[in-house]
């Protein structure tokens, strides 16, 4: 799967490198500033770019700037955005489009290769990986919603983690239930917040996200 | 019917513009025997300061010169209704002390002989001009064609003239409140400091003693226990994890990133959807402000909103920025329960002070019941001409 890298810290550059191809990525070019990132993704149509928000020339949200750019020339290739701070507002924006292959995730979840490793798969497969953190914010904000507040515990935890962009199986995996029961919840989940069904994982993601954004 | 109407109207403007002459012959005849009041006072001054050394002079300048005060402030509130425009006074604050603290301190105090002075030209020049406003409005009652008021005007005029602080008092009022606003700067960024030296203290830097030990052991273990070397490595991993999330708030609290990336009024539309309450926001600044400025905005908004949840039990609120020419307007409103001032500890004395610092001002109307609205303003101009007037809800 190719990859473009962007990251200005040489540090964190060279880890990410070393963590990619250690799983099978190849990282075609990695940049360090966000001219370079546009002209890298417009030129190498990656299979997926891992993206820092903050890049040189202006030091601000320059990556994210670059990425939408870029998915604005070529509709849907997938980013996915790391960062020191997750920002609803950044997560509004990179959701917007509706087209999934976008993930916005706080830079310490590298720690966990595993799941950042699957998180770099589910987007570059038109998936969508939001930072825990960020869903755990959005049904903060909508706490009050009556449909959200109907909702059984375990329905409201199926829900967290089809935000964040898990499979049915990962979520089974993570508590501990058969798939089966997962598909149940969701399925319950949808007809009380009165969203459309879908066979497809990736479009009941963003129907979900679309929901909770408002 | 309608006739009838027509003159009963006139019949009260009549009765109105009567009332209002006879106000007049006694405010003549008030100010009048003031001003040969005023006289007397101007003597028992004179005399109490020629006698100051001997001990009788002290009480006397005591009872007079609030006297004095009191007197010339009745004159600044009469001349400034008459003219249409309040007319300041520029008495310095009163330090804490006993009586004979305060007495010097008015003693020293330059406005208070200026005061002294007009008691003179108010008893004399001031007597005449009275004396001759009380003969014209008995005549005005007489005879409807006679203006109204034109030595008490005169004497309005000379008020405003002796009365009204000079430029010199002005500056020196401006010199206080600069300092004063200065010192409150100093000590509050001083305590700041302390917070985020003792944040870093007790929070990042223990936590990274504390994965180096882990990481130590862990080194140690790895060939003899491995079993132990991997619980200390996962150890490790969620100590750096706290110990970025303990960085990122301390930073979020220095400079948030968002306001550096986007300006005031992006920061301050990813706050409201990062806010546990529905929160419009409806902004029109053109291009981005000066980073100073900005910081000290951002923040203003970030406390009321903070105190918007904390206190109003509101539903909703709404922020409004506008930005023009060289003023900065920030308005937050809630549908709470009212009742705030910045006296009561809410956080607003805060606000006051962080934009004291770049003479910036806060309105607080929050009638018990509510709606309270907090009217933020800072005087700044706006540093480039990219115009992204924007509104979203959160």
């Amino acid at each position: 799967m190719r990859v473009v890298l962007a990251e200005d810290l040489a540090l964190l550059r060279d880890g990410l490198i070393r963590l990619l191809e250690a799983n099978d990525f190849e990282v075609v070019e990695a940049v360090d500033n966000g001219p370079s990132l546009l002209r890298a993704l417009t030129t190498h149509r990656p299979d997926v770019a891992v993206v820092d928000v903050r890049l040189p020339p202006t030091f601000t949200d320059e990556g994210l700037r670059a990425a939408l750019e870029a998915r604005a020339q070529i509709p849907g290739l997938p980013v996915l955005v790391l960062s020191q701070y997750v920002e609803q507002l950044y997560a509004r924006e990179l959701l917007a489009d509706r087209t999934g292959g976008v993930g916005y995730l706080l830079k310490d979840r590298v720690f966990n290769v595993g799941q950042f490793v699957d998180a770099v798969r589910q987007v570059a497969g038109g998936g969508t990986a939001m930072d825990p953190e960020v869903i755990s914010q959005l049904l903060t904000k909508r706490a009050g919603d009556e449909p959200l507040k109907a909702l059984t515990p375990r329905e409201r935890d199926v829900l967290e983690l089809m935000a964040e962009g898990r499979s049915n199986a990962a979520i089974a995996a993570r508590l501990f239930v058969t798939e089966k029961a997962v598909s149940k919840h969701t399925n319950s989940i949808f007809i009380r917040l009165g969203l459309p069904q879908s066979e497809d994982d990736n479009r009941r993601v963003l129907a979900v996200l679309a929901y909770l954004n408002g | 019917m309608e006739a009838g109407r027509t003159t009963l109207r006139a019949g009260v403007g009549v009765a109105n513009e009567a009332s209002e002459r006879l106000r007049l012959v006694w405010w003549a005849l008030l100010l009048a025997v003031l001003s040969y009041v005023g006289l007397g006072l101007f003597c028992v001054v004179i005399t109490g300061v020629a006698v100051v050394l001997v001990s009788v002079g002290i009480p006397v300048l005591m009872v007079c010169f609030p006297l004095v005060r009191w007197l010339a402030d009745f004159h600044r509130r009469w001349a400034g209704d008459l003219l249409g425009t309040p007319i300041p006074s520029s008495y310095r604050t009163p330090p804490d002390g006993n009586a004979l603290v305060r007495l010097w301190a008015q003693a020293r105090d330059p406005a208070t002989w200026r005061d002294v002075l007009w008691l003179f030209v108010n008893g004399t020049v001031g007597l005449v001009l009275t004396v001759v406003g009380a003969v014209e409005s008995v005549l005005g009652l007489l005879f409807w064609w006679w203006p109204k008021k034109g030595a008490l005007y005169l004497d309005a005029v000379l008020v405003r003239w002796l009365l009204s602080p000079n430029e010199n008092a002005l500056l020196a009022s401006r010199v206080r409140e600069l300092a004063e606003s200065r010192a409150e700067t100093v000590d509050s960024q001083a305590a700041e400091i302390r917070r985020i030296e003792r944040d870093l203290h007790d929070g990042a830097q223990a936590r990274l003693v504390a994965l180096g030990m882990n990481l130590g052991m862990a080194a140690d273990a790895v060939d003899t226990d491995p079993q132990t070397a991997r619980l200390l490595l996962a150890e490790a991993q969620a100590t750096s994890s706290q110990a970025l999330a303990e960085l990122r708030g301390l930073v979020r609290g220095i400079l948030p990133p968002v306001l550096a990336d986007r300006g005031l009024v992006g920061a301050v539309q990813a706050l409201a959807l990062a806010t546990p309450l529905p929160i419009e926001v409806d902004a029109d600044v053109p291009g981005r402000l000066a980073a100073p400025v900005e910081s000290a905005a951002y923040f203003a908004v970030a406390e009321a909103i903070a105190n918007v949840i904390k206190h109003s039990g509101a539903h909703q609120a709404r922020v409004m920025l506008r930005h023009n020419g060289n003023l900065l307007q920030m308005t937050v409103e809630d549908d709470g329960r009212g009742g705030a001032t910045p006296g009561a500890g809410t956080g607003l004395r805060g606000i006051e002070r962080r934009l004291a610092a770049f003479d910036g001002t806060l309105r607080v109307t929050s009638p018990p019941g509510g709606p309270t609205s907090v009217t933020m303003e800072l005087p700044c101009e706006s540093s480039s001409p990219k115009t992204s007037p924007s509104s979203g809800t959160g």
